[in-house]
Formats: C-alpha cells, structure tokens, sequence
C-alpha cells in the first residue's frame, strides 16, 4: 500500500477529529473515547502490523509522513506511539489490546510519559524485556502542568503485565525516532502558520514578514524544520529494527530545533501567541515536551558520542557506516 | 514547505566509485600533515588535478561526447566527499569541475564545449570566477567591468578581486556589463571566458590573514577578445550566474570544511584518553549525519536537472553555520583542559580553521543574502 495514498485521508481524518476545541477539551480532562472510536475504525493504527496478521504491512518510513500529521494536529492520544506498539505486539504473537498505549522507555518508576493521562495501556522498557501493563494496574499520577497529558507511571516491584521481546536497541530508541518524527510534523506545521502570520500582521504600514530582521529569522526556521526532518527520515529509514546511532541522530537533531523553533514562532507572533485562547501553544507545548520525552539532544548526544570516541575510523567513514547503512 | 529537501539514497553504482577514489588519494596525498589537509578545497595542486583528471575522477557530470564520465551529480557527491573527507588539495581543477564546465556545457556553443570542456576534464584547463568587484560585492547587479563590441568581439575594462586562484588559472567566467549602466541592475549584464594570458590582464595576489594567498586581484586593461568569448546570451549573465550559483552552493563542500580538524580533534581525544568529550562530538557526528542526508536531498534535485537555488541556499547556510561553530567548540574543549598538552599540528590546524572559518559564510553568497533567498522562497519577499 503507498503511504501517500493513505496520507490525505489520514490528514482528512485527524483534521476532523482533532480539531484545536477536541484538542483543547481532551486536554482538559474530556473524554477521548469518540476521537479515539473514529482512530480505531479507521485501521490506522494496524498500519505497521504485518498484513498476516491484519495490518497494513507499512514500513516506518511508509508512515511517517502519517506520524508527522499526528504531531501537526497536535492529537491529544498517542496514536503514533499505538502502531509501534501493536507492531511489537504482532511480531511477539501476543494478541493486540484495546486503546491507546504510550510507551514508557526509561525502565524505572517514577518516569515522566506523554500522554500518560489518556493511555489505556502502557509498554514499559525494564531492560531485558518489554511488560505491556494495563493503566489501570499503574500508578498514574498527572505532572501538575498545565493542561500537559504527560503523566507520572510508576508501580510497586515489578510491573504486572504481558511480556514481550525487547528490540536489541531497546524501546528509547525506537520512541526517539517516532517522537522525532512527531517534532518534524509540528515544526512544518508551526513554520506554515508562523510564516502566514508575518504575512498577515501589519506593523509600520507593512506585514512584519517584509523587515529584513524577521525574514532572517524565519530562514534560520526553516532550515530548523528542514532538518528536523530529514533526520527523522534518516531514523525511519531503518524500520523497526533501529539502530542506536540512528535514533541518536534523529532525536538528538530534532530536539535540539525543537526549543528554537518555538521560540521563533512566539517571537514573530507576539503577545497573543502565550494566550491560552490562540492556537500556537497547542504546538509549542508539545515541541517542548517532546523533546524532553525519551532522551533530550544532550541524552543522544552522549550515546552517539561515546560510540564514535570508540571507533578509530575517519567520522565521514563512521557515519556513513553506522547511520546510513 | 520545502518538502522537495527528502531522504534520497545515493545509487549503488555511484557508491561503487568510492573504493576507486579512495585508493587514488591513499597514493597521493598520504602523510601530509592535517594542518595542510585541512586547506583541502584552497588547497592548490595542478599535478594532482590532473592525475584526478587522467584516472576519470573530473568531469563526472559531464556528456561523455566532451570527454567526461556521463554519470550525474551522485557520483560527484560521492568523489567530492572523500576528496574534502581527506582533505585531498582540490583547489586547481575545483570550480571548473563544479560550475564552469556544467555552465559552459548549460550555455556554450557547441563550438566552446569542445574547446574548454574536453580539457576541463583532463585537469588542464583551470578556471577562476570574476564575479566581486572593488564596488560590487553581495550587491552582485552592480558590476561596472565593461565589454565593448569591437569589429572583431569585446574589449574588456574594469576590475575583478577576491578572485580565488585567478593567478593560477588559466581562464576567468567574468560577469561584465556589456550594456547600460549599473542603475540598470540585472539587465546588461553577460559572461564573457576571458583567457587570463591575453594582453592587458594583470593579476595581483593578495595574502591572506593565514598567509596563503588563494584569491587575487584582476585588471583588465583593453583586453581585447574575439567574439567567441561571450558564454550565453548578450544581456542574460544574471540568469545565468544565478543559475551557476546553484551548483557553487549546494555540494558536500558545504559541510566539510573543517572536517580534517574534527578528526584531528578527535584523534586527540582518543590518544589522552579523557572520557568528557562524549557529549560534544556526539552533537558534531548528528550534526554532519543531518547535513549530509540535506546535502544528498539536494544532490537528488540536480539530478534531475533541476536548479535548486534554494534549497541549496539552505544546505550552505546550515553547513556554514556548523563549519563555524566547530572550530570554536575544538577550541573551548581543548583550553578547557589546560593541563593537557595538544601537539603543534592539532594547534596549527585549530587555529588555521579558526582564522578561516568566516570566509565559509562570505564566498559563494553571504549567511544575510542566502537567508534572503531563503525567505522569498517562504513567500516573505
């Protein structure tokens, strides 16, 4: 199946069901259930399970422009975090589960989780092994920020759930390269209505898009949101079986853009764009909680880093083995 | 936006050259030291141009009919990034391989194209570029050098500088004024091949602020040429120029400047054994990692013929904007450390990239005009 093909419906779909008020009412402790009915009927969510078992048989790469769509219309459930998950599920044999499933990677608890809040089920990392845990068996507490659907999981012992085999490169790596896809989708969709804005807003009997400082700055974005993505493409490219360097360079690039991005967007709208009510801050928010979310720049950063200082080999030589291989 | 700027892979038979190449550079250039390899594309060499030229490394863009490889921009991205990887000295045979034979080939004659790009292809014709004036720099459109009509073709007055290796060169492609004044802008400009050997051309180097001197000074003093010397059409040089900008920006040079130097750099980390630099070289390997993938991107759009004027433009500003940024970071993390001896070569080639390193955002357009070309690409201008 071509995932552009699959792509305007999907966007159709979400733009339908996720609108800025469904988002805004979700988040604020609304029920997802009939967003989260429409995503299930669709078959969206089987898009990375093997067309033996039910699925759509996509590869990574075939869906992130689908994963970049999620992060564009900034929906309140971790729908990209679902089809890695039920991924894993179909590849281990073990029967899928009902609802949303966030992805918990750093194998202790206590651990901060997007869409913590909103997840039926969660796929802990514990190391050798991968638990997928009900919600219900979890503690789940919010993180007391504002209107945020990252929760805190944590439970007592060993978490109680269904294990399933760990991917060799571990869980994190897997959810940077979605998450950094995800950062991709919002920064293209924050330079879009970024860019309009200064098209739009008048100031000393011009649009601000036309002084020389913003046009710089909105550049350098640009090249930010270009980046995002193709490094998101360059962990994609590797499917489910990711390797560390690939993830590193996909998370560490997407998150490092991911604050300045946001920053730009808020300086070119000004005042309005921190106001509640206007609709940049439902991307913005996410922008920075997802760079956080399964390692920040300076997390990968290290991995890659440490990996490379073993290796005494050019690092032209070094990347192109071990990232574009 | 930009979603023309996407993952492309380079073909396996292009990636078949790299052996080749690889084996050629371990002969020639081994054992020069990394303050020298990090000149790598102001490096000058005309005899190992040549050998590139002989063993079929130049001209791999072009027709086989004019005596190139007729195998596209993904074999030269392949060539070029070992070359600078190496820090291989590329400087004598580098513009004519990279613009002026594809720009001669663009717009010449057929006439021309067998003139130059045969021997632009055996390293033996090389070429410089006369485009920044004394009164003309970004502002490109207001070149006064002047080419008047004679019986026999054009006389040439006026003035290039901060030409790279036009006192080596054999041929400069100058933007001239052929019409009008420069309050015409971008009307009345052409590109004339002016051989640098004819009389009334003088060539001036001038040192520069690490010693070397790679760009010059041009005078052109009723330099009188035939007819034939004008590249394209009379009246159309922006187009044209604009158009062989593209190629200037958008190659792997871009990202490796300083590569020489973070292998330099990170040899040294590894030889004292110290455990704290993870971090920082982790950022310079995803930074490299996600230009290269643009870079590639941008390759894919010359290969299908296309001119990606900015796409480029943002492949050179974010490559620049790393080249610069890295021999800061080198410089922070070994003062950091001051108890630790660094040898002299590591300091040389630090400090030679340092003092470098601004020119990386001059030549080929500046950071301010590309981020310019850039946002009327967004629409903004």
């Amino acid at each position: 199946m071509d995932a552009h093909a699959l792509l305007e419906p999907f966007d159709r779909m979400l733009a339908a069901i996720s609108a800025p008020a469904a988002v805004r009412a979700v988040e604020a402790g609304g029920d997802a259930s009939a967003m989260l009915s429409e995503l299930a009927q669709s078959g969206f969510l089987d898009a990375l399970v093997p067309e033996e078992a039910g699925g759509a048989g996509l590869s990574l790469a075939g869906i992130a422009p689908l994963i970049e769509a999620i992060g564009a219309h900034a929906v309140p459930l971790p729908v990209a975090e679902t089809m890695v998950a039920r991924a894993l599920l179909a590849r281990a044999g073990v029967a899928s589960r009902d609802g949303p499933i966030a992805l918990a990677t750093a194998g202790v608890p206590g651990q901060i989780v997007p869409c913590g809040l909103v997840a039926a089920h969660v796929l802990i990392d514990l190391g050798d092994r991968l638990v997928l845990a009900s919600a219900d068996a979890l503690a789940v507490t919010p993180t007391g920020v504002h209107h945020a659907l990252a929760a805190r999981i944590g439970w007592e012992g060993t978490p109680v759930g269904r294990d399933i085999t760990r991917p060799p490169a571990g869980l994190r790596a897997l959810a940077a390269i979605v998450r950094a896809t995800l950062i991709a989708g919002a920064a293209h969709r924050l330079l879009e209505v970024t860019t309009r804005h200064a098209n739009e807003r008048v100031q000393f009997g011009k649009p601000i898009g036309r002084q020389q400082a913003l046009q710089q700055n909105l550049a350098v974005m640009a090249e930010n949101a270009v980046a995002a993505r193709i490094a998101a493409q360059l962990g994609c490219a590797q499917g489910l079986d990711v390797s560390l360097a690939a993830a590193a360079v996909a998370k560490s690039t997407a998150s490092s853009v991911a604050a300045r991005l946001a920053g730009t967007a808020h300086a070119v709208h000004g005042a309005i764009g921190i106001s509640e009510e206007f609709d940049l801050q439902l991307l913005t928010r996410r922008l920075h909680e997802w760079r956080l979310a399964d390692g920040s720049e300076g997390y990968w950063n290290g991995v890659l880093g440490a990996a490379r200082l073993a290796d005494p080999a050019g690092s032209v030589d070094w990347i192109r083995a071990e990232v574009f291989a | 936006m930009f979603d023309t700027l996407t993952l492309a892979a380079l073909p396996p038979e292009d990636e078949a050259l790299r052996p080749q190449i690889r084996a050629f550079i371990a002969s020639h250039v081994a054992g020069l030291p990394a303050d020298r390899r990090a000149r790598s594309w102001q490096g000058f060499d005309a005899a190992f141009s040549r050998a590139l030229g002989q063993a079929g490394f130049l001209g791999l863009t072009l027709p086989k009919a004019y005596g190139g490889q007729e195998r596209g921009p993904f074999a030269r991205f392949v060539v070029v990034e070992e070359l600078l990887s190496a820090g291989a000295p590329v400087a004598a045979h580098w513009i004519a391989d990279r613009q002026s034979a594809p720009l001669i080939l663009g717009y010449g004659t057929d006439e021309q194209r067998r003139s130059y790009i045969p021997r632009i292809c055996r390293g033996e014709a090389l070429f410089c570029i006369g485009m920044s004036e004394p009164g003309s720099g970004s502002d490109l459109a207001s070149v006064r050098t002047r080419a008047e009509r004679t019986d026999k073709g054009w006389r040439v007055n006026g003035q290039k500088i901060w030409t790279t290796n036009a006192m080596h060169s054999d041929y400069m492609i100058a933007l001239v004024r052929t019409s009008g004044t420069p309050e015409d802008r971008h009307a009345g400009l052409s590109q004339l091949i002016i051989d640098l050997k004819a009389p009334g051309v003088s060539v001036r180097p001038i040192v520069d602020l690490t010693g070397d001197a790679h760009f010059a000074e041009v005078f052109f003093d009723n330099v009188e040429l035939s007819a034939d010397a004008l590249i394209g059409r009379e009246g159309e040089g922006w187009k044209q120029v604009t158009a062989e900008l593209a190629f200037e920006r958008s190659g792997p040079e871009r990202i490796y400047s300083s590569v020489v130097l973070l292998d330099a750099w990170i040899r040294h980390v590894q030889a004292v054994g110290r455990g704290d630099a993870g971090v920082l070289t982790g950022r310079f390997m995803a930074e490299i990692a996600t230009l290269r993938a643009m870079s590639i991107a941008c390759t894919a759009r010359l290969a299908l013929g296309e001119s990606p004027v900015v796409e480029a433009s943002i492949v050179k500003d974010r490559g620049t904007t790393f080249e610069q940024d890295l021999p800061v970071a080198i410089g922070d993390d070994l003062a950091a450390h001051p108890d630790e001896p660094v040898s002299d070569e590591l300091y040389r080639t630090l400090l030679y990239v340092t003092h470098i390193a601004p020119s990386f955002s001059l030549r080929g357009g500046t950071r301010e005009i590309l981020r310019g070309i850039i946002a009327r690409g967004m629409g903004l201008r």
